[in-house]
Parts: structure tokens; sequence; C-alpha cells
């Protein structure tokens, strides 16, 4: 199983990521995922490799399931009791849904950006060492440098360093957004999951938030859901584009905008429908 | 046409009708100043209330004295030589609050934490109802089960324990406010917006941490006001302690033995121990105010801690 994993990247993907497949790791590969709220199934037989230190875009029309998807490898889908899934994620080569797998540790190792900024009503120092507090962490030199690193990380720092013991709700909520990221930042996590996180912003804090993205892509995979496509284009290196729970095509962002290989797809970048 | 002509004589009915509705409009006039006459109606009740313990507390502090009232230890209305202190009353109360607390946050918080952060829908759709009807049993029931039923289990544990004691009223007292802690602990907990939960457990929190560092700090200016106005429901407790507290007045800090309330007070000279007219009668007026003033500050406590620690979310 293990050697599968390895080995499946090369075999499903485009030439162009090929030649790279040697040092090209993956985070995450998604085998036959199903997923039902109840009756409705929102997720059917997903197959997905997401790689290491990429920006991997995921678009398609509100309801196709996106959001759904992205909340499965992290398993906050788990919060709500009339979900069921099968099929498997492997995570760094472990399956997450298997019985003994701890949902804490791949929280601490996959963290999230929610659609709406939601910080803790605690104050912005309090906000980004509630991470590392919940995990052992009590020095507080240690947690002093983090708040300073992690802000500094999702480019608040210089906005936010003379109040930090102000309450997070006071910010902007661009700010708040990125105080997010920041409060995902301190437990240092290995990918970052983001649900939509500018569908609430302006233009000015999506812009910023965009620009964060492709800074942390150098330490983080990160796997980003958008309802806007020129963000797609602009951000990802790797887009998926899923409709009615299917992926229907899963590429490079180049390829997916310039040639996709399926009507579908072709039609919702167009934006024919969508 | 015909849908035409059908709207045409729709819209010709509804003018046809709105020449005819002075009733409609007259009413509409009316209602506000009814609605205005009842809120004045209690309003006044309330004033009326106070006026009254005012003016008889006066006439009381006129032939006993302020300073006697307030300084004084001893409260012995009914004796030969009376004296009216009216500490060993306060004392009695707050002995049998602070044993209700003891008993009511512990466990109304823990509950309200279960119904709110553990139980699944169904659970809490069983239990808030439940705890509900608990609120709703009659206080004379919960004082005859803490004479008859928890002061002689009680007595097995400690031998000494008097048939009229302060533990057991106070703990009964403590039994029956935990439906009203954990019913308004859980809706401050539950007002806590699902995204901040997801945000604490997408950083790897457990169940546990979420609940005690994100969920209840959010909701405690909420959950503080829950005690404070379960200490005035405890204060103003009357039949519990009635029944199961006995009647004497002390200052000894002893739970074992009898104690007064204020309330057990009045309740004692109201069924008739005293004359109209005579100091003691009065006396009742002195103590109705000074539990009016307890549960007063109270209740402006809980207002002034749920709009000052209010974490806004």
């Amino acid at each position: 199983m293990l050697a599968n994993t390895k080995n499946a990247p090369a075999v499903e993907n485009s030439p162009a990521q090929n030649k790279e497949a040697v040092n090209k790791k993956n985070v995450y590969k998604v085998e036959q995922l199903n997923l039902w709220y109840g009756k409705d199934q929102a997720l059917i037989n997903v197959n997905m490799d997401i790689p290491e230190n990429e920006v991997t875009a995921i678009i398609g029309p509100s309801g196709c399931g996106k959001s759904t998807f992205i909340k499965t490898l992290n398993r906050m889908t788990e919060m709500i009791p009339i979900v069921k899934t099968n099929g498997s994620i492997y995570y760094r080569n472990e399956n997450i849904f298997n019985k003994k797998y701890q949902v804490e540790y791949l929280r601490t190792k996959v963290g999230m950006v929610f659609q709406k900024p939601n910080p803790f009503p605690k104050s912005i120092y309090e906000n980004v060492v509630y991470g590392p507090k919940i995990h052992g962490i009590k020095d507080k030199k240690v947690l002093d440098e983090v708040v300073e690193k992690s802000l500094k990380g999702a480019a608040l720092w210089d906005e936010v360093k003379d109040r930090l013991k102000e309450n997070a709700m006071g910010l902007s909520g661009g700010q708040q957004q990125r105080l997010c990221i920041a409060r995902c930042l301190a437990i240092e996590p290995d990918v970052i999951l983001m649900d939509e996180p500018t569908s609430a912003l302006d233009p000015i804090s999506t812009l910023k938030i965009e620009e964060l993205v492709q800074d942390l892509k150098k330490d983080y995979s990160i796997v980003i859901v958008t309802h806007n496509m020129q963000q797609a284009g602009r951000i990802s290196d790797k887009t998926a584009f899923f409709l009615n729970g299917e992926v229907i095509e899963y590429d490079d962002t180049a390829t997916i905008f310039s040639s996709p290989q399926d009507k579908r797809t072709e039609d919702y970048i167009s934006g024919r429908f969508g | 046409m015909n849908e035409r002509s059908n709207k045409t004589s729709i819209s010709k009915m509804i003018e046809s009708k709105s020449s005819q509705q002075g009733m409609k409009k007259a009413a509409e006039g009316l209602m506000p100043k009814f609605f205005l006459i009842c809120a004045v109606i209690s309003i006044l009740t309330t004033v009326g209330i106070v006026l009254t313990l005012i003016f008889e507390t006066f006439s009381f502090l006129e032939v006993v004295g302020i300073s006697e009232f307030l300084l004084s230890t001893e409260w012995y209305p009914l004796h030969g030589d009376p004296s009216y202190g009216v500490w060993p009353l306060i004392m009695g109360t707050l002995m049998i609050a602070v044993i209700a607390m003891i008993i009511a946050i512990p466990i109304g918080l823990a509950c309200a934490i279960f119904l709110s952060e553990y139980a699944s829908d169904k659970t809490r759709r069983t239990i808030k109802p439940v705890l509900e009807v608990l609120a709703g049993i009659p206080t004379i029931v919960y004082g005859f089960f803490a004479l008859t039923f928890v002061t002689p289990l009680l007595q097995n544990i400690i031998p000494d324990l008097s048939i009229y004691n302060a533990l057991s009223p106070g703990i009964v007292v403590g039994v029956m406010i935990i439906p009203m802690v954990a019913s308004l602990s859980e809706d401050a907990m539950s007002a806590v917006p699902q995204s901040m939960r997801e945000g604490a457990f997408a950083l790897g929190s457990t169940r546990f941490e979420v609940a005690m560092k994100v969920v209840l700090p959010a909701a405690l200016s909420g959950i503080i006001a829950s005690f404070v106005l379960a200490v005035s429901r405890a204060i103003g407790e009357t039949m519990i302690v009635t029944v199961a507290g006995g009647a004497n007045p002390t200052m000894d800090f002893d739970v074992t033995s009898a104690v007064q309330t204020m309330t057990a007070y009045i309740v004692q000279v109201s069924l008739g121990d005293a004359g109209y007219g005579t100091t003691e009668y009065y006396s009742i007026y002195a103590v109705g105010m000074t539990l009016f003033v307890f549960t007063l500050l109270m209740n402006i406590l809980a207002q002034f801690i749920s709009k000052r620690f209010r974490e806004a979310y």
C-alpha cells in the first residue's frame, strides 16, 4: 500500500509534473472517497493527489461538494452527525479514517482557515498562542516568539504589534482573517486548508491574503477552495474542478485554464454556467 | 384577459374594503394605549410594594432604632426583653445560600457543559425539558423532601445532626436551583457560535479543551449571571428553609444545628405569632426590606456582569 501511494502520482499526473515526480511528494492521497449527508450523496468517487509545497485550488459552482471535500481532509465533516463516508484519505501515507488514527494529531498537522474569520473573543496575543498552549507549550519567552513569528508570517505584525492585548474582535475583517492564518501558523502545520478564505473580504484584503498564500507555499502545502476562478488562476499551481460531487478535471492550473480536456470544465471557466 | 380582469377586481375589492375599515383603524390607535396601561399596572404594583416596605420599615426603625437593627448581633423579637439585631437572620440566610451554591454551581455547570458540548441533539432535547420540569416543582415539596428524606439520610452520616438544621435545607435549595444554573448556563454556552468551536477543533483541540478554553470563557458573562441569579433565588427561598431549617436565629455558623433565615422569620411572624401594630409585626417589613435589598443588589450585579464582561462575538 505504501509503495503504491508513492508511485501513483507519476502515473496519474501530467507530463510536466512527471519530471518533478522524483522530488515532489504528495501530502495527501484520496482514494474512492464517497460522502453522504443522510441520503444525499455529496462526494462521488473522488480520487486526488495533493502535492507538497504547492497551492492546490478547488473550484466549482455552489453545492458541488468543494467545501465538503476540503473539510474531509481534516475530518471536520465528522462534526455533522448525519455525515457518512467511505473510501480512504492517506495523509503522509496513513489512512486518516483508520479507527486508531488520532484526529487531534491530524488537525495539529493540518491547519484550517474558514470562510468567515472566526477569531476567539480573546486578545490578539491569546488567539495566536491558543494552539501552542493547548499542545503544552507554556514558556512565556517561547510563546512571545511564536506570536511575533506567526503574525509576521501572516503579514499582520506591523499592524497589530502595539496592541497585542486588545480584543481580536476589534480588528477589521481582513485583519481577523490574517489573524486566523497566524493562529494556524503558530502550531507550524504541514498543510493549510483554506475554505473560501477571501469570500467575506474586500478586494484589498483579498489581495493581501492572495500574496500571503504565495509566500506561504514555500513552507506549507496549501489547499484552497475558491468561488473565484481568477483567484484560482492567479495563485494556484494545480486546480481541481468539482461538479455535482465529482472531480471533473484535475490538472496543472495553466492546463486547466488554457486547454481544459472536458467540455464542462471549459463551459465553467469560460463563464457559461456557475 | 381573464387574469387581468381578475387582478383588477381584486384591487377594486381591496379599495372598497379599505373604506370600510374604520373599526380597524380605531383599534390600531387604541391598542398601544391598552398595552401601555398593562405595562404601567405592573410597574405601579412594584412601586407600591417597595413604598409599603419603605414606610413600614421606617415605622419599625422609629421604635427600634437603626443602630440596633444593623449593629446588634442578637435577634429575640418574641422575648420579654426583645432584641432586634438582624445579623443572625442574614447569617442564617447566607449560610443556606453558600451551601446551596456549593451544590448548585459545580453540578449545574457540569450539566450545562454536558448538554451544550457533549450531548447529542436527541439527548439534549430529552434532558432540557426534564430540567425545566424540575424547576417547576413547588418548593414546599422540596421542603418536605429535605425534612423527611435528606435530614434522616444525613443523620446516618452525622449522628448529632439535629432534626432542624442548615445543612439539609441548604443542600436541597442547591438541588432546587441546579436546573436554573444548568439551563441558563447552557443557553449562554449554546449561544457561542459554532464557528468558534470549529476554529478550536481545527487547531487540534479535544472536546474538553474546546469546552473549557473557548466556549466557557466566551459564555462567561452569561454563566456568572446565572450564578448570581441563582444566589438571589437561594436567598429568597422560603418554604424549604421554613420547613427544614428550624427557627433559631444564631450566629454560631454551625450547619448541624437549627438556623433561621430572613424568609423563615417572615413566615413565622406572618402565621400569627404577632398582633397587628406590634413591633414584631413591623419587624417583618424591616427584614423584608433587607431581603429585598439583597436580591435587588444580586440582580443589579447580574445585569452589570452580563454587560461588563460580555465578550462580543
